[in-house]
């Protein structure tokens, strides 16, 4: 069948998809966005996390289907998204960096996506909360602690520069 | 493999009676594992999604309607005070992730005895909402698990909604596992208080080949509080009270040994879990808000 979505703001569409495959598989092996991860394909990881009309699902368990004509953010799109200059990080994939939350990397796209939208929600969040938002994503490197600092660091950075823009504003 | 993707309530209704083999797609959450792993290859899978009735609730009358697919998350946000025991119950499942796509009908289609719905439902009392082409049936939740992941539907019949008495008293929910995340109940246990009705009514998960209610331990507590005026004075619990209501709660299970527990860590817990959760509620009853103190 075919399947048309929206993926970080472009339509695409998709071929020969088989019923059965989950949105994830389309969106590496058809659309050419690697970016979110394949490990468990049972919704226990999150490395695979993406925003499906904006809400973060397990990308391994949508339906290929059930994707039409819906709306997708990958981690691919957070930079973007967040109106950084052209080929810079997002300010939460550059706070991972800074805070060397990043060892092997196959978690970090899930977690990039899901810390994104907990600040959205929450620009300001508790380690409670942190930590609730973030309990669907494993990382075997870090030991999560660096992973909470980048957090952490990014909604300091996100308050900062709210902050600067009320300053600005006459 | 075909995917049919009806855009109303009366299109899936035709559909499943067309192909009974179709199998329906909420959330995905259980549904779409079995397909990763090659555990199932249906004909059909008939996605549920687009049917906007199904992802609302009606909470105007004595019961909420809940459409069968309302994400936990929702559930959680938007029905904590009509659903406490439910609302509780959700918070626990799986993740942000997860939460954000099961639901209280795929959880009644899986009717694995660690839906951790379940519980919950027993405890409020609940029917459900069973429609086909020919008909719609309300079907009491106690009658809808018929064996180990199976259901009281037909062949032919969807979840629509699932009725929910509206809380009147406190209710709890508690579930043992390894974590606090993504876990698989080990076992749990619901309870509801319904004073209008002077009853008690509970839930037992992943302790026997359904969820079950603890009904001889509901009679006993019944029993008991109306014996001791509780009802009205709001007085304490005699810990012999709640040391019984446990036993009968650890009487009512049937459990097995699997890799997440034995069956004696199964009862026992369910007897721990029993007479915590009678603390709580009973506690907020008296009007002391919280867990903290009444903790067993
Ligand atoms: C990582 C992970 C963690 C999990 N943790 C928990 C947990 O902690 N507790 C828990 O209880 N569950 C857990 N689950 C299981 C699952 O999330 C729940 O059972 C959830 O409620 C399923 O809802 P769904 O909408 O995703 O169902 P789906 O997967 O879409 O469907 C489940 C079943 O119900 C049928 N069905 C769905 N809707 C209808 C309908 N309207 N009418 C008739 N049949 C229908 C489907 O055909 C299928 O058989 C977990 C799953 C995963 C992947
Ligand atoms: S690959 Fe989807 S949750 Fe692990
Ligand atoms: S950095 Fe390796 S899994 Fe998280």
């Amino acid at each position: 069948m075919r399947v048309t979505f929206t993926v970080n703001g472009r339509v695409h569409e998709a071929d020969d998809v088989w019923e059965g495959e989950s949105l994830l598989y389309v969106l590496r092996e058809r659309l050419g966005l690697p970016g979110s991860k394949n490990a468990c394909e049972q919704g226990e990881c999150g490395s695979c996390t993406v925003r499906l009309d904006d809400v973060p699902v397990c990308a391994c368990l949508v339906a290929a289907g059930q994707a039409e004509g819906r709306e997708v953010v990958t981690v691919e799109g957070l930079a973007e998204r967040s109106g950084a200059p052209g080929g810079r990080l997002s300010p939460v994939q550059q706070a991972f960096v800074d805070a060397g939350a990043v060892q092997c990397g196959f978690c970090t796209p899930g977690l990039l996506v899901a810390t994104d939208e907990l600040l959205e929600r929450h620009p300001d969040p508790s380690d409670a909360d942190i930590r609730e938002a973030l309990s669907g994503n494993l990382c075997r490197c870090t030991g999560y602690e660096k992973i909470l600092d980048a957090v952490r660091l990014a909604a300091a950075r996100g308050g900062e520069t709210a902050r600067d823009g009320e300053a600005a504003r006459p | 493999m075909d995917f049919l993707r009806p855009a109303s309530w009366a299109e899936a209704l035709a559909a499943k009676a067309e192909h009974p083999s179709a199998v329906p797609l909420a959330g995905g959450t259980d549904v779409m594992v079995e397909i990763n792993f090659d555990h199932r290859r249906p004909e059909y899978l008939l996605d549920l999604q687009r049917i906007g009735e199904l992802h609302t609730w009606d909470a105007d009358g004595p019961d909420v309607r809940l459409g069968a697919a309302v994400p936990y998350t929702r559930i959680i946000d938007h029905l904590a005070d009509e659903l406490p025991g439910l609302a509780l119950a959700a918070r626990t499942v799986g993740s942000p992730q997860i939460r954000n796509r099961g639901s209280v009908g795929g959880n009644l289609g899986a009717a694995s005895p660690a839906g951790d719905s379940h519980p919950a439902l027993l405890a409020a009392g609940a029917e459900v909402e069973a429609e086909s082409v020919r008909g719609t049936r309300l079907i009491p939740v106690e009658e809808f698990y018929t064996g180990v992941k199976r259901n009281a539907l037909a062949p032919d019949e969807l979840i629509r909604a699932v009725r929910i008495r509206k809380a009147t008293g406190p209710q709890q929910f508690s579930k043992v596992g390894t974590r606090n995340a993504m876990v698989i109940a080990v076992c749990a246990f619901g309870i509801a208080l319904h004073p209008g009705s002077r009853t008690v009514r509970t839930g037992i998960g992943s302790a026997a080949p359904t969820p079950v209610r603890a009904r001889a331990a509901e009679e006993f507590l019944a029993a008991a509080l109306d014996d001791g005026r509780l009802w009205d004075t709001r007085g304490p619990l005699g810990p012999a009270v709640a040391g019984e209501f446990a036993e009968l709660a650890s009487g009512a299970c049937n459990p097995i040994d699997d890799v997440r527990g034995s069956a004696a860590y199964r009862r026992r817990a369910v007897g721990v879990m029993a007479r915590r959760t009678l603390g709580w509620v009973w506690g907020a009853y008296r009007g002391n808000e919280g867990r903290g103190a009444a903790c067993a």
